[in-house]
């Protein structure tokens, strides 16, 4: 695996290493890592860290829906030309254009499902290209971002072995 | 009337291991690094393989060399090693790769055959030779970097042995072996007509370079069997599943007693292992991966420390020298002021005395507390009468 590769594969593994410690693991000058850090982002390959969240262990609330999005499009407007208007909303945390049955998934989330649910009718139902939305509202979480929420495995190897 | 236990196992002391696990078992808040098995679960492909093999009541007997269609996995993966067995008559699977050493011994060898043994090696070797009445003759290899060379093995006395029992990438020392330095120890086999036991368990795990099997070698096939499994690569430790291949008279010897004690290896384990040679190489590369990291963040802290550490290049050991002249009493020290364990390497004969097994196969986070301890502990007692001192 080039340096690149490994230095990646080490920050989507936990992107809170430090420049020292993703040296040690990957055999490289921190100033390589610095500088291959920096071009990940600059290159637009990593666009940002944030931290992955088990809201039900969290004080507070946080709701999520899966929104499905049907749209309409004419000689004027594009698809990214609807996304761009759609991701300038705050609650709107993903937005993907996929094959199927409905053309935009959006990931939505708010502190209620009422506020989710006047989100989705007040602003996104309304643009003029979306003709259909449907809401689905997160009951739980079990895995995100790679991570598994379960209440993880306990290590129940001899503490000693050959 | 007393039970006596026979004159071979009465020869064979308990593991060296056995008493540290003890010590090990009565601290809280261990951080281990004496555990010699993945700290990563079998892919759970291969586990859903099981289960469905389980759900289908597939739940009997296999063949006694093991199903046709593991064979042939087993004998298609060989391939990247340059090696090319018959599944039909020159491989068996066995329940892990303890029964494949341990059929080797009982098929190969005679009493008072000798079985020349690499030092320092995995705690078993030793025993199973013992077991069959072998004497057995220890190849140092400490002042080699752990590698067998040609003149060790002349030192040693090997050019009388029968057989050569051999293990790399090694446990404990995290030692490989490359294509130019096993090569004169293959040329040295074939001109005292040794026989090998290869055991290649750890082979998946080889960092830096591929793994090269001593079977592969010119005029090597025909005297080497070659024991591996799937207990490290894909962190079956506990389906215990292994397999040995070697010349079909070897095999069909080593068969005839697996068939009469062992009958066929288990055959839920067998379904995730076809499972997992079939669609389990990226797994297996990433936890490869993961392990590299850690090696490389354990190796560059001994150094840190100023402990002169074995720069291995395989397995998932690493074998620093005890910072104490007594490594049993570091290790126990260690245990009971910093909660880590580590392996002394008394435990793998008389060329581990001086080191310290230390496993990774822990998580990262665990890895360097472990660590940091090691370090805090060392600088404040860097001599046994330090420690002493302070009680």
């Amino acid at each position: 695996m080039d340096e690149r590769a490994e230095i990646l594969a080490v920050l989507r593994e936990n992107a809170r290493y430090s420049v020292t410690e993703i040296a040690e693991m990957t055999d490289c000058e921190e100033s390589t890592v610095e500088s291959v850090v920096d071009d990940l982002e600059d290159d637009g390959v990593v666009r940002g860290y944030r931290a992955v969240v088990d809201w039900s262990n969290a004080e507070r609330s946080r709701v999520t829906a899966m929104v499905e999005l049907n749209v309409t499009l004419d000689r004027e407007t594009n698809y990214r030309d609807i996304a761009d208007r759609i991701v300038k909303y705050p609650p709107v945390d993903s937005l993907r254009l996929v094959s199927g049955d409905f053309d935009f998934a959006a990931e939505v989330s708010a502190e209620s499902m009422e506020e989710v649910s006047r989100f989705v009718s007040d602003e996104i139902a309304p643009i003029p290209e979306v003709t259909q939305t449907v809401t689905h509202y997160v009951m739980e979480t079990y895995k995100e971002q790679g991570i598994a929420f379960g209440d993880g495995d306990d290590d129940d190897r001899l503490s000693i072995s050959p | 009337m007393t039970i006596e236990p026979s004159e071979r196992v009465d020869r064979v002391g308990p593991s060296g291991i056995r008493r540290f696990f003890e010590l090990a078992e009565e601290v809280d808040d261990l951080i281990s690094l004496g555990v010699g098995e993945p700290d990563f679960s079998a892919p759970w492909t291969a586990r859903q393989a099981a289960i469905d093999s389980l759900e289908r009541g597939k739940t009997s007997y296999t063949a006694n060399r093991g199903k046709r269609e593991l064979r042939a996995a087993i004998a298609a993966d060989l391939a990247r090693y340059d090696l090319t067995y018959d599944p039909d008559d020159e491989i068996v699977v066995t329940t892990g790769v303890s029964e494949a050493l341990d059929l080797a011994h009982r098929a190969l060898v005679d009493p008072g055959d000798t079985v020349a043994v690499v030092d320092p090696s995995y705690v078993s070797y030793v025993a199973n030779a013992t077991f069959v009445g072998a004497d057995v003759l220890r190849v140092p290899t400490r002042d080699d970097e752990f590698v067998l060379t040609r003149s060790s093995l002349e030192a040693a006395g090997a050019a009388d042995a029968d057989v050569l029992l051999m293990g790399y990438p090694n446990n404990p020392t995290g030692a490989t072996m490359t294509r130019d330095q096993l090569e004169p120890v293959a040329a040295f086999a074939r001109e005292h007509d040794l026989t090998v036991f290869s055991d290649e368990i750890y082979a998946e795990l080889t960092y830096g370079h591929d793994h090269v099997s001593i079977a592969a070698l010119p005029g090597m096939r025909e005297r080497t069997i070659v024991l591996n499994g799937f207990s490290k690569a894909f962190a079956m430790t506990g389906l215990r599943l292994g397999y040995a291949v070697g010349p079909p008279a070897a095999i069909d010897a080593m068969n005839r007693i697996h068939q009469y004690t062992m009958l066929s290896a288990p055959t839920t384990a067998q379904y995730a292992a076809i499972e997992a040679l079939d669609s389990c190489a990226d797994a297996v590369t990433e936890m490869r991966d993961q392990y590299d990291r850690r090696r490389r963040v354990v190796l560059s802290r001994f150094d840190e420390m100023n402990i002169d550490c074995f720069r291995s290049s395989g397995a998932f050991y690493a074998f620093p020298e005890s910072p104490w002249d007594d490594c049993e009493a570091f290790a126990e020290a260690l245990i009971e002021a910093e909660q880590v364990a580590m392996v002394p390497g008394t435990a793998f004969g008389p060329g581990g005395t001086d080191n310290l097994r230390v496993s990774y196969a822990t998580d990262m986070e665990s890895l360097r507390e472990a660590l940091d301890r090691v370090e805090r502990f060392v600088e404040a007692f860097p001599t046994e009468e330090a420690f002493e001192a302070d009680r």
